[in-house]
């Protein structure tokens, strides 16, 4: 024991992840590539020809999840650095609470969140339903349905995860450098351009991360507010396991969207994780 | 700094906090002048308000009441960024995302120097400051005294009206610390900038500074030389704090002139020249190196007090004697070690202490 000690105690930590993180997605790299369905059974036959009949057959959605879940995460980013930021530098002795209320909304299930905002955003609904009776919208506007409805659910139910990040970075800017910016002739501009923005980076960082992958690979929003016209690819694997029980499409389609998504996140840490960007700020 | 407009001058200033509901003042009303070109501290225990009345200067704070100018301009309400002045805070306040080079260079291009121009007055500075060849480390990278100097070089290269320090040399250790308190006189020597230096240190206060103010509890006790705050401590909190020094009181006796006399025990006579009326009761300083210590009673116009030995501590250079008085006070004297490190008494005996009149007064 004694200084290995650390390794004992990790251990089960490891085995945990190797059974249960490890095991599922060697087990499912294996089915994406057999044969045959559920009737018959299904054949190793390592057939990658499901990738590429899987990716030219859903290639709309793919590319429309990434879409989505890339403009949610401009949004919420755009929406959630200023609240970090406030409740960072403005939130006084109160900070505790506003961060409270910010992660209020997860003691109700993300599922059902979603269903009341589809009760919200339905056309005769409490908020547009009133709104139309009062004559301030035409009588044929909707949001339900859209991508718009889509996108707002996505950035409504992420957004915690930007801002926590943010405001976790933020905290920890001591005010001193700040003001040090200042007392070095910076506008307020300058100050928040050079010094804050760039100290603030590896929370937008994580912040990204924690929103982008769930919001692109998220079945529920679509599906309880988007309609028909805007599927994204959660849904379609959801169905093919769950309804077609076309398990190596399905397979196929989660690891086409694992890859996207590992090698967008590695250039993205390439571009921030650079000195580049902060270089840029020191000039 | 007679008829010259002072660099920096307050001029009743106040600072009031909220804090849980309670006004409390930081700072109660200062006023003073500072000289352009000189080395300025301001010296007090912690809480004193040192740190407030820098950030006024610097205009993080708004005074609640009173007024700030440079050199003659009235600055109360301008921001930071466009006070010709620049600070070097406790804790440095390095910018951790940028190398030296960078930090050193902040000032310089937001005021749109020339890149040229840059380039030569950072290198010049960072001569100066004895970091050449360290441009590209990041402060984290860097000891405490390196990164001390880049935030001192940082500031200077600006070339401010003034330069303001807040206890810069306090996370440093005791070696390196005397090594910079040279360095910055140095420096501040070779630019030529009013240094405005705060610290909660009287020795270092003493040893750098043109003049100190002492500071308590909001206000500003004494304002003087270094010599003339140690050897002339204006009330009894600057003599407690600067120093050691042997506080008594006592009733005065006769008056003789422009000289009295206090007495403590039966023996006893302190010669004041300080005016006070017969039967007052005043309190009294004197410095314990001021003192000779002698088993026998000394003769002509001297203060002399009798008592016994409490205590004798050998501290290499000087011998510390701890005397009890009659009246349970304690004195004590620091005899130097010139000749020989034999003590002229023992703990236990009875000994005569003297100085001259001029080393002892009222406050
Ligand atoms: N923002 C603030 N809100 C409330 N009270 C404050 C604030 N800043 C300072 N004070 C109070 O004002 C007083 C003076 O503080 P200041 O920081 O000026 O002391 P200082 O002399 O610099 O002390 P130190 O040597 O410990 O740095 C202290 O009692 C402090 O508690
Ligand atoms: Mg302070």
């Amino acid at each position: 024991m004694g200084r290995r000690a650390p390794y004992w105690l990790a251990l089960p930590g490891w085995i945990w992840l190797g059974i249960f993180l490890v095991v599922p997605i060697a087990a499912m790299a294996s089915v994406s590539l057999t044969t045959g369905n559920l009737i018959d059974g299904f054949a190793q036959t390592l057939s990658v020809s499901n990738y590429s009949d899987a990716i030219a057959k859903y290639s709309t959605q793919l590319v429309r999840s990434l879409v989505y879940g890339g403009v949610a995460t401009l949004l919420m980013l755009l929406l959630g650095y200023p609240v970090a930021y406030w409740i960072a530098f403005k939130g006084g002795s109160r900070k505790s609470m506003y961060l409270f209320l910010l992660l209020l909304p997860f003691f109700v299930s993300f599922v059902l969140r979603t269903i009341s905002w589809g009760f919200l955003l339905a056309d005769d609904g409490i908020l547009f339903g009133t709104l139309k009776g009062w004559g301030l919208l035409p009588a044929d506007f909707h949001v339900l349905a859209t991508t718009v409805a889509v996108i707002g659910g996505l950035v409504y139910n992420f957004l915690p995860f930007m801002i926590l990040p943010i405001y976790v970075a933020l905290e920890r800017v001591d005010p001193r450098v700040v003001e040090a910016a200042y007392d070095l002739y910076a506008s307020r501009l300058d100050a928040f351009r050079r010094v804050v923005l760039p100290l603030s980076l590896p929370g937008v960082f994580a912040g990204v991360l924690m929103t982008f992958v769930p919001a692109t690979a998220d079945p529920v929003n679509a599906a309880v507010l988007g309609g028909t016209g805007n599927t994204m690819i959660g849904n379609i694997i959801q169905t093919e396991y769950l309804v077609n029980s076309n398990y190596p499409t399905a397979s196929a389609l989660s690891f086409t969207l694992m890859a996207v998504l590992l090698i967008g996140i590695f250039i993205y840490a390439r571009t921030l994780g650079t000195d580049n960007v902060l270089e840029a700020a020191a000039r | 700094m007679t008829e010259a407009i002072p660099a920096i001058e307050l001029d009743g200033v106040v600072k009031e906090y909220l804090s849980h509901g309670e006004t409390v003042q930081a700072v109660k009303g200062v006023s003073l002048a500072i000289g352009e070109g000189e080395f300025f501290s301001l010296l007090g225990p912690s809480g004193c308000g040192k740190t407030t009345t820098m950030r006024m200067i610097a205009g993080f704070e708004e005074p609640t009441k009173g007024v700030i100018k440079l050199l003659g301009q009235d600055v109360t309400d301008v921001p930071p960024n466009k006070r010709d002045i620049n600070m070097v805070f406790q804790s440095y306040a390095l910018f951790p995302h940028m190398n030296v080079w960078e930090n050193v260079a902040f000032g310089l291009r937001r005021r749109k120097v020339a890149e040229s121009e840059i380039k030569r007055r950072v290198g010049e500075i960072l001569e100066i400051v004895d970091l050449t060849g360290r441009e590209k480390r990041r402060p984290r990278e860097m000891s405490g005294g390196q990164q001390q100097r880049v935030a001192l070089a940082r500031a200077l290269v600006n070339r401010p009206r003034a330069l303001l320090l807040d206890e810069p040399l306090g996370a440093l250790d005791l070696k390196l610390r005397q090594h910079m308190q040279i360095e910055l006189k140095r420096i501040q020597r070779e630019v030529g900038i009013t240094f405005v230096y705060v610290t909660h240190d009287q020795s270092e206060a003493l040893t750098m500074s043109d003049r100190i103010a002492v500071m308590n509890d909001g206000l500003v006790e004494q304002l003087a030389g270094p010599r003339e705050i140690y050897e002339r401590p204006a009330s009894k909190f600057v003599a407690g704090f600067i120093g050691t020094s042997n506080l008594l009181s006592g009733t005065v006796d006769t008056i003789n002139g422009s000289s009295a006399v206090v007495k403590l025990g039966t023996d006893d006579r302190i010669l004041v020249a300080s005016p006070a009326a017969a039967g007052e009761t005043v309190d009294l300083t004197v410095r314990p190196e001021k003192i000779t210590i002698s088993t026998e009673q000394p003769e002509g116009e001297l203060s002399v007090v009798r008592g016994t030995v409490n205590e004798v501590v050998y501290l290499g250079t000087y011998n510390s004697y701890a005397v009890g008085l009659a009246d349970g006070a304690e004195i004590m004297v620091f005899q130097q070690n010139a000749n020989d490190s034999s003590v002229t008494a023992e703990r236990g005996d009875t000994v005569w202490l003297s100085w001259q009149p001029q080393h002892s007064y009222a406050l």
